[in-house]
């Protein structure tokens, strides 16, 4: 096994252009791996302990897969329940206690910074799995890797990010990311949900000027991502403002019929009712590809983070 | 300022001394805290340039000016501020010092090492 190429994988931001680049390319040669057509156990002997203080079946499931993917084990809680956690002891012991159980760490933590403690506390490498409102980073490259796979660019690709952009910290890394990445990017928000000023000043900085829309139809126009993202219903004063504004933001044919025969959709899933069913059977149905590249994505970062060869 | 310093107590027997809007050579105007029998630590230095990022520290030792130093903002601020997002690992049960990167001086920004929150009005949130 040679050096990792990561210490962690905390947040997006402590990635340049050139490091989220390599991890792009570990996770293609992981595709014929992460179907599993072809076999591979660069981590055979390696254990990945899963420390999950809130559910999250989805991204925990994908970890799991991924590392078993690469001849690894997995061990670990899913829920606090029932642990000494729910006793009250702290994140910090817990780390020190567990990182001498497993070789990597996954963690997933409702509280906005518990994977940076994490990281700093364990000698292990540490991944955060989603710190409540705050980074995502492994979704983030996901998403990347969609675009790039599906387009085979990131640069000068017009990507419209619609949904919740003022409280969605996932949706402000992603367009961090592909503004580093040089691609066109326009907003649309429902008014109060607007992109924060500091993400629009980190985005301009890297030399990316975003457009911002309010009718749909107008933004798909020339799109040729549309990344679509949860509006909560507690965002809203009363359950009329809400109904209204998810009304006004549903994803289905006619709508795509505005757009260019090639335009993609995509989604973190999961999705509540935010893209109409009749969607999925068409080619711009991008999201379940979206949620199948969380395997050779994660394969890509549990394998350079334990410093694997390929 | 008297309150940052933790000189507002019963704690403190030498004298204090507050004079304000004192006029300066340069033509401005500036106010001067003179502490008798006390020396600041590293720590008390980076909370006055967190509010006062201007300000000059003069140690008199003998009626005479030992040592003139600006204050200077440090690159990372640990353990003086508290973050400002309810929602952060070091406004839990956590046994962590909280720690900002200097992301701008004038106005002071923080960013929040653990949440990457930023943080104006760093003022309000002294501990
Ligand atoms: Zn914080």
């Amino acid at each position: 096994m040679g050096n990792p190429q990561f210490s962690d994988f905390v947040s997006i931001r402590d990635f340049s252009k050139q490091q989220i680049s390599l991890v792009l390319k570990r996770a293609k040669q992981m595709l014929p791996y992460a179907s599993g057509e072809r076999k591979i156990r660069p981590l055979d002997g390696k254990i990945l302990g899963t420390l999950f203080y809130e559910p999250s079946t989805r991204t925990r499931l994908s970890f799991e897969s991924a590392m078993l993917r690469l001849g690894g084990t997995v061990m670990g809680f899913s829920s606090p329940m029932g642990t000494s956690i729910e006793k009250g002891e702290n994140l910090s012991d817990t780390i020190r206690v567990t990182e001498s159980y497993a070789d990597i760490l996954v963690i997933r933590h409702p509280l906005e910074g518990a994977a940076r403690l994490a990281a700093d506390v364990s000698s292990k490498p540490v991944i955060n799995a989603g710190d409540g409102a705050g980074q995502h980073p492994t979704q983030t490259i996901l998403d990347l890797f969609t675009m790039l796979e599906s387009k085979e660019r990131l640069e000068g690709l017009n990507v419209v990010i619609l949904g919740d952009l003022k409280f969605g910290r996932t949706v402000h890394s992603l367009s961090e990311a592909l503004a580093t990445f040089g691609a066109n990017l326009t907003f649309v928000a429902p008014p109060s949900l607007e992109m924060p000023r500091e993400v629009i000043a980190e985005i301009e900085s890297k030399g990316i000027k975003p457009k911002y829309a309010t009718a749909l139809e107008d933004a798909v126009r020339e799109a040729d991502i549309l990344y679509v993202t949860r509006i909560q219903k507690e965002r809203f004063a009363d359950a009329t403002e809400y109904a209204k504004v998810a009304g006004s933001y549903r994803i289905d044919s006619r709508l795509l019929s505005q757009g260019k025969s090639t335009l993609s959709v995509m989604h973190p899933l999961p999705r509540i009712n935010e893209i109409s069913p009749e969607v999925d059977s068409t080619p711009h149905s991008l999201y379940f590809k979206q949620a199948a590249n969380g395997i050779p994505v994660r394969m890509a970062i549990l394998s350079m983070l334990m410093g694997a060869e390929f | 300022m008297l309150k940052i310093l933790g000189v507002t107590g019963e704690n403190i027997k030498s004298t204090i001394s507050v004079a304000m809007r004192v006029r300066s050579k340069k033509e401005e105007w500036k106010d001067i805290v003179k502490i008798e029998d006390r020396e600041l630590d590293t720590r008390e230095v980076n909370r006055i340039a967190l509010i006062a990022p201007r300000a000059t520290i003069n140690i008199i030792r003998d009626y005479n000016v030992a040592e003139k130093t600006k204050v200077q903002l440090p690159r990372v601020v640990k353990g003086i501020v508290k973050c400002a997002n309810p929602n952060c690992v070091t406004n839990s049960n956590e046994p962590v010092e909280t720690s900002f990167d200097v992301v701008n001086e004038r106005p002071l920004t923080l960013k929040c090492h653990f949440c990457e929150r930023i943080q104006s009005r760093v003022e309000k949130y002294i501990v």
